[in-house]
């Protein structure tokens, strides 16, 4: 599924690299720790998280996910968009929350295949 | 012999090395180093696997330096087979290694967890995604993690 029509699902809004929506999303993780999605994600494109800092950019800069979706109304900061936008990284929220995000995603198609 | 001898030093002689400054407790640029490492390697053309591999290790490890260590330093080196990493930090040290290696084992702090790390998982993931790794710790004195990988 391409990013515009994961956002069209969750109803989220972009924030950096908007010229990116045609990204291929075949996979997807959510975590709040990113101590997690370091040990066990694997060929995950999207992350969904409520964690705001800087290290979530970081952390899908090493793990080369290309898109970041904030839930729960989470927004990311200036200084973060301006970090993903350095690394080409999508970022995006949703009002949703965590379990919706997932479910929708999960029901349209979209695998974990951290394990 | 001379020739041999010389020959020698050319093969093991680094493509690249880098050292970087860890600064302590500066949540937002944990990473930075790792970070560069990680465009230097693509600017390379190195496997992805294998640049994904280094980016864990070493993000691991220096956010550990940031977190335990009061910051510290890497050291990389870049030769034709594989990519040599030292992070170390002249921190507290780690009292007991062994019980530090075990998943879900963590002395970090609750603003560190709140941050999103500090689960636990960092030696054990630096361990899973290195061909070598080397950890020495002396109380009072610091940390050293030893992180090979070879490029092939």
């Amino acid at each position: 599924m391409v990013l515009c029509d994961v956002l069209k699902l969750i109803d989220g809004k972009l924030h950096t690299c908007e010229e990116e929506v045609d990204i291929y999303i075949k996979s997807a993780c959510g975590a709040d720790l990113m101590s997690d999605v370091m040990a066990f994600s694997k060929e995950n494109a999207l992350l969904l998280t409520g964690l705001v800092n800087p290290q979530v950019i970081r952390t899908a800069e090493m793990m080369d996910i290309k898109v970041v979706i904030f839930v729960r109304g989470k927004k990311p900061t200036d200084a973060m968009c301006e970090l993903a936008e350095e690394k080409g990284i999508v970022l995006a929220s949703s009002d949703l929350s965590m379990f919706t995000c997932c479910g929708l995603l999960y029901e349209a198609g979209i695998v974990g295949t951290g394990n | 012999m001379k020739q041999a001898l010389w020959g020698q030093v050319i093969k093991v002689k680094s493509i690249l090395k880098r050292e970087y400054e860890i600064p302590a407790n500066d949540f937002a640029l944990a990473g930075e180093a790792s970070s560069n490492v990680r465009k230097i390697l693509t600017q390379l053309g190195v496997n992805p696997v294998i640049i994904k591999r280094t980016s864990i290790a070493m993000y691991e490890a220096e956010l550990n330096a940031v977190i335990h260590g009061n910051g510290g330093k890497a050291l990389v080196e870049i030769f034709e087979d594989k990519i040599q990493i030292l992070i170390y930090d002249e921190g507290p040290g780690i009292e007991d290694i062994e019980l530090a290696m075990v998943e879900g084992y963590s002395t970090a702090p609750d603003s560190i967890r709140e941050m999103g790390f500090g689960a636990g998982m960092g030696l054990s993931n630096i361990k899973k995604n290195a061909d070598e790794f080397l950890l020495e710790s002396e109380i009072n004195k610091g940390t050293k993690v030893y992180i090979t990988i070879a490029l092939f």
